[in-house]
């Protein structure tokens, strides 16, 4: 037997995480250098995944397969196809920076009880999300991948409510009161959504008598599982809204403004890069292969609510006064692209929105951790309290810039190639909805320069005059993301080579072709 | 005894010449039930005869190896094939020993037996008089304030008698899931019911609570025995017996010699209606199912909350085993009947007990609550009247009784100065002062949740699974529905644990000794075990999953 390659790469951080967790409370800085370490450690298990995968070669690969449950029909069965290693690498990069970015937002702030190890907890959570993370994106057993989907909100949950952000207007009561409203928002919508994925997973088992993912692919392409019209329709819907609550989509996606701008601006990173993803990385695995008939009967109303999200995020984000809630905003418009050109069903609009999620994860994390830093050194997540820093922080002001250039698709940086693939592939099938979504480029840039306006140009007010610019930890920390940006935005080759034959699979198994270009059907 | 029996003495009574025939009991298949039965017999004695400064010691061991014997004997039992090949019906056809009820009766006196950790527990409350005191009243007979119960106190009276009052308990929780005839059942239940009342009523703090607690479950419960009697007078009228597999003949239509003194009611289906909703009621009562769950808040709350933990859970796994045995071995003719009623009483308990238990403020009602909620979910699993649904309800019985014995002992932990504060905002920031017990909380809540990799998810998976086949998919999104109501509330507890500032004059956690330490221990293990790796457990369910008729 192989060397379970899949496994140990989700299980490097969960040890990570219980090892983390073990440091004794006076430690606090061993229990963050290793916390970096497995997440560096992690990066590279992650990289030999990439390497051993072959893009060309069977669906998924690395597969590992045991049995686990007999009873349930439950099998532990891991693999991945180029859509989950991509986004595994995004993971593995983006948690380095994280806890790096995070050094010294969970230092305890009293000297209080001794056995309160607030610093070990908020590294051990952040590898133990990393953990579940990572397995939802290999496992190819719907059970399997459900159980972390569902687990991976109870650290993410403390991540929220326990560690917050100190810049906050009000008293430290009222802050509390915010964050804890936050978390629970957040648990409450993702367990509703979480909960009726069960019941349409327990639903599947009563029709397919399995939970294999490529088993019962192939039982529905050769006949052998029929699936009535209807209950095809309501077990698509239970997995959808669960994943559209995740992505999220408008109208379920009100936690995610609280989430992000109650928790510290790693946590943040880490929902919107990271965990969301695994919403939009499930409906291409599980949506729409599982019910590619149902996800064509659903498809025009999934676009509407995605170009709903694209306009209304971006409107809203323009209308933000704090900064972390504008970057929320932005997000939503960002997954309304991802999702739309999930359901485009062109190969462009889905190469184009796996390239998207890794994008979307760099340059948002890029944006995000600059303006954590900034946030930090003022106090203040209001845009009002913020003006001229690029006078006094000009590298700061900087990274901002190119974070948030990034997020409104200049060509040359990353999102610029994903956006326009998924704009292509919709315009292809759906013209209308295409030249609507382009709105959202527009927006995207009103949003950007108003933030960075605001916020770095202009008049130094007093209470930024004394500013310290970016430290060696937090260049550390933006210098390789931004390389990234920068890298992929020239040459996006290595990402969507390793994408495309994972998105020619899945098209085909939802029985659709690329149109034929206007121009062509013509002659 | 079975209906036979009753005959012969009765027909004796006018014949003397005619012999009564010597019962033929299988000692060693019902040595579980003897032994933790003989035991409470020997603990009377202990209470009479041993010296009261070493009672609360020879009665902890006692009771501690009563329970380990009884379990040891249940597994030899099992893996002599009592459970599966060699299952029959012993003691003149009074009980029955099979896969169901060995399996149950295993989960019983395990929980019995880590229930009984926390009843011994003497280190949370502060010293009196030099004396260690656990959770019961000095002197249960010495009126609440009163002078002779501060004699008692000074004098270090101990109420030992709640160990052998518990292995009475535990004893009758053994016969009810495997009685064979209705009248074993009812005097099962009266043999657990009683002993209960009274271990409601024998809390060392707060005794007026405790006894009103008592008085209301002893009233109510005494109701709803007499319904289930009443319910068994008219099933004998319908059948001419009490006994299970005759009285599942003639709802089957396969008798056909009627016994003339029955003429006029036998195969009466009104008395068979009435008589089965009856006796269903009295079991519904014990489940806690709404609406039958009024009692559960008050006597939860009321009563030592070592006792709530092991009556919650034991009386629970025992209660739906003779749910069980009634609907699947007497009743599968007339599930069609049946089959709605149960709808409804699922649908209004799962839901019911999710909604009110929002609005709770106190801790020991609000899991009251919940396990109303929980028996709604356990009801999902009987509906589907498929062995699947037989094995997946034996499989969240174990798994909930783990869970709710270490949660409660828990609470037994956090105290101020009035003994246990129960009142939830006393619990806020409780993960900031002893983050060790507050997770260890958070752990529990989360798998009463049915948060994945906790036995609870498995569980609910269990259930929700088996309705579904059953056809019950209506139930299922119902069920899911009051989870994720019900989750709300878990989280609740979390967030004042962990994310509220503590009080100034919040509570203190006790340090308790190795007992509850063992209960709350074994809770947590079988909690995470049966959430990581379910498969060993799932397969004895399944094993265990066929009754005997």
């Amino acid at each position: 037997m192989s060397f379970p390659l899949l496994t140990a790469t989700a299980v490097l951080p969960a040890v990570g995480a219980v090892a983390t967790a073990a440091v004794p409370a006076a430690r606090r800085t061993a229990a963050k250098w290793l916390a970096l370490l497995v997440s560096l450690a992690t990066l590279v298990l992650a990289a030999v995944v990439l390497a051993r995968f072959e893009p060309g070669g069977a669906r998924y690969q690395l597969t590992e397969s045991h049995a686990w449950i007999k009873e349930f029909g439950v099998r532990y069965e891991l693999g991945v196809d180029g859509i989950a290693v991509a986004l595994i690498a995004l993971t593995a990069l983006l948690m380095p920076f994280v806890i790096l970015a995070g050094w010294h937002d969970a230092d305890p702030q009293e000297t209080g009880s001794s056995r309160w190890r607030p610093t070990q907890g908020f590294f051990a959570l952040i590898l133990g999300v990393e953990a579940m993370v990572i397995i939802s994106f290999e496992a190819t057993d719907v059970f399997l991948f459900y159980i972390f989907f569902e687990a991976m909100l109870i650290p993410m949950y403390f991540l929220i409510g326990g560690f917050g952000d100190r810049a906050h207007a009000g008293s430290d009561e009222h802050a509390a009161a915010q964050r804890s409203y936050a978390a629970v928002k957040f648990l409450l919508y993702n367990l509703v959504g979480g909960l009726i994925m069960l019941a349409a997973v327990i639903g599947l088992y009563v029709v397919a008598g399995n939970f294999s993912l490529p088993e019962i692919v192939a039982a529905r392409a050769n006949g052998s599982l029929h699936m009535a019209t209807s209950t095809e329709r309501w077990l698509f819907l239970g997995f959808f809204f669960a994943f559209a609550v995740k992505a999220p989509l408008w109208p379920l996606h009100t936690w995610l403004p609280n989430a992000m701008g109650e928790a510290t601006a790693p946590v943040a990173v880490l929902i919107t890069a990271v965990v969301d993803k695994v919403g939009t990385f499930a409906m291409l695995r599980f949506c729409l292969q599982l019910f590619p008939e149902a996800s064509k009967w659903a498809t025009p109303v999934i676009l509407v609510l995605a170009l709903i999200s694209i306009v209304y995020g971006a409107l809203l984000a323009v209308g933000q006064r704090d900064i972390k809630r504008l970057v929320a905003y932005a997000s939503i418009s960002h997954f309304g692209f991802i999702i739309l050109g999930i359901f485009a069903m062109t190969s462009q609009g889905q190469s184009g929105a796996t390239l998207y999620m890794v994008n979307h994860g760099i340059s948002t994390a890029a944006l995000m951790l600059v303006a954590g830093f900034l946030i930090s050194r003022r106090g203040s997540r209001l845009i009002a309290d913020y003006g001229g820093v690029q006078k006094v922080a000009p590298v700061l002001a900087g990274t901002f810039l190119i974070g948030g250039l990034a997020t409104l698709s200049l060509p040359g940086l990353a999102p610029f190639v994903s956006e326009f693939l998924v704009l292509v592939g919709t315009f292809a099938r759906y013209p209308v909805v295409g030249i609507i979504a382009t709105f959202g480029i527009v927006l995207a840039a009103l949003y950007t320069l108003v933030l960075y306006q605001r916020t770095m140009t202009g008049p130094v007010k007093p209470e930024v005059s004394a500013l310290p610019d970016l430290r060696v930890r937090e260049l550390a920390v933006v210098v390789p993301l931004i390389a990234a940006l920068i890298f992929l935005g020239v040459y996006p080759k290595p990402v969507t080579d390793l994408v495309n034959p994972a998105v020619k699979h899945t098209l085909s198994d939802v029985h659709k072709t690329d149109p034929k270009p206007a121009v062509e059907a013509a002659k | 005894m079975s209906a036979a029996a009753v005959h012969s003495l009765w027909t004796t009574a006018a014949d003397p010449m005619l012999k009564i025939p010597a019962p033929k009991i299988e000692y060693g298949q019902l040595s579980p039930t003897l032994i933790v039965i003989g035991a409470a017999v020997v603990g009377v004695l202990v209470e009479a005869f041993v010296p009261r400064r070493s009672r609360y010691y020879v009665q902890a061991f006692l009771a501690v190896v009563a329970l380990a014997a009884a379990f040891a004997a249940v597994v030899g039992l099992a893996a002599g094939g009592y459970g599966t090949t060699k299952a029959h019906i012993a003691a003149m056809g009074a009980i029955s020993v099979d896969g169901p009820a060995l399996f149950l009766q295993g989960v019983i006196l395990l929980t019995g037996l880590v229930a009984i950790f926390t009843f011994a527990e003497r280190r949370l409350d502060p010293e009196a008089h030099g004396n260690r005191v656990d959770s019961f009243a000095a002197q249960a007979a010495s009126v609440p304030g009163s002078d002779s119960e501060k004699a008692a106190v000074k004098a270090g009276f101990t109420t030992t008698e709640v160990f052998p009052l518990a292995l009475f308990a535990i004893g009758g929780m053994l016969v009810f899931p495997s009685a064979n005839d209705l009248l074993t059942l009812f005097i099962a239940l009266e043999v657990f019911s009683l002993p209960l009342y009274l271990l409601c009523a024998l809390a060392r703090r707060k005794r007026l609570m405790s006894q009103e607690a008592a008085v209301k479950y002893f009233l109510l419960g005494a109701f709803a025995s007499a319904f289930t009697l009443f319910g068994i007078a008219l099933l004998y009228g319908y059948a001419g017996s009490v006994s299970y597999g005759k009285i599942a003949d003639v709802v089957d239509g396969s008798v056909q010699n009627i016994d003339p003194a029955l003429a006029d009611t036998m195969g009466n289906d009104a008395l068979l209606l009435i008589g089965v909703a009856m006796v269903a009621m009295g079991l519904l009562f014990k489940v806690g199912a709404v609406p039958f769950h009024m009692w559960t808040p008050d006597v939860y709350q009321g009563a030592p909350t070592p006792v709530t933990g092991f009556m919650a859970a034991a009386t629970k796994v025992a209660a739906f085993g003779a749910l069980l045995r009634l609907l699947y071995v007497v009743l599968p003719g007339m599930r069609w009947d049946w089959r709605p009623v149960m709808w409804g009483i699922a649908i209004i308990t799962m839901l019911g007990g999710a909604i009110v238990a929002i609005t709770q403020t106190d801790i020991k009602r609000l899991l009251a609550y919940s396990s109303i909620a929980h028996a709604g979910f356990i009801l999902a699993g009987v509906i589907a009247t498929t062995p699947d649904g037989i094995s997946s309800v034996l499989f969240y019985l174990g798994a909930y009784s783990f869970v709710t014995v270490g949660a409660f002992a828990v609470v037994t932990l956090v105290r101020d100065a009035g003994g246990e504060a129960t009142h939830l905002s006393k619990w806020a920031g409780l993960g900031r002062r002893s983050p060790l017990v507050a997770a260890v909380f958070a752990v529990f809540l989360l798998a009463f949740a049915g948060i994945p990799l906790t036995s609870g998810f498995a569980g609910k998976f269990a259930v929700f699974k088996a309705a579904a086949e059953g056809g019950a998919g209506a139930l299922v999104v119902i069920g899911v529905i009051s989870s994720a109501i019900a989750a709300f509330f878990y989280i609740r507890v979390i967030v004042l644990m962990f994310f509220s500032e503590p009080k100034a004059d919040g509570p203190t956690v006790a340090v308790p000794s190795p007992l509850t330490m063992t209960t709350i221990g074994v809770g947590v293990a079988v909690t995470v075990v049966l959430g990581l790796a379910p498969q060993y457990f799932l397969d004895l369910a399944n094993q265990a999953s066929v009754f005997v008729r």
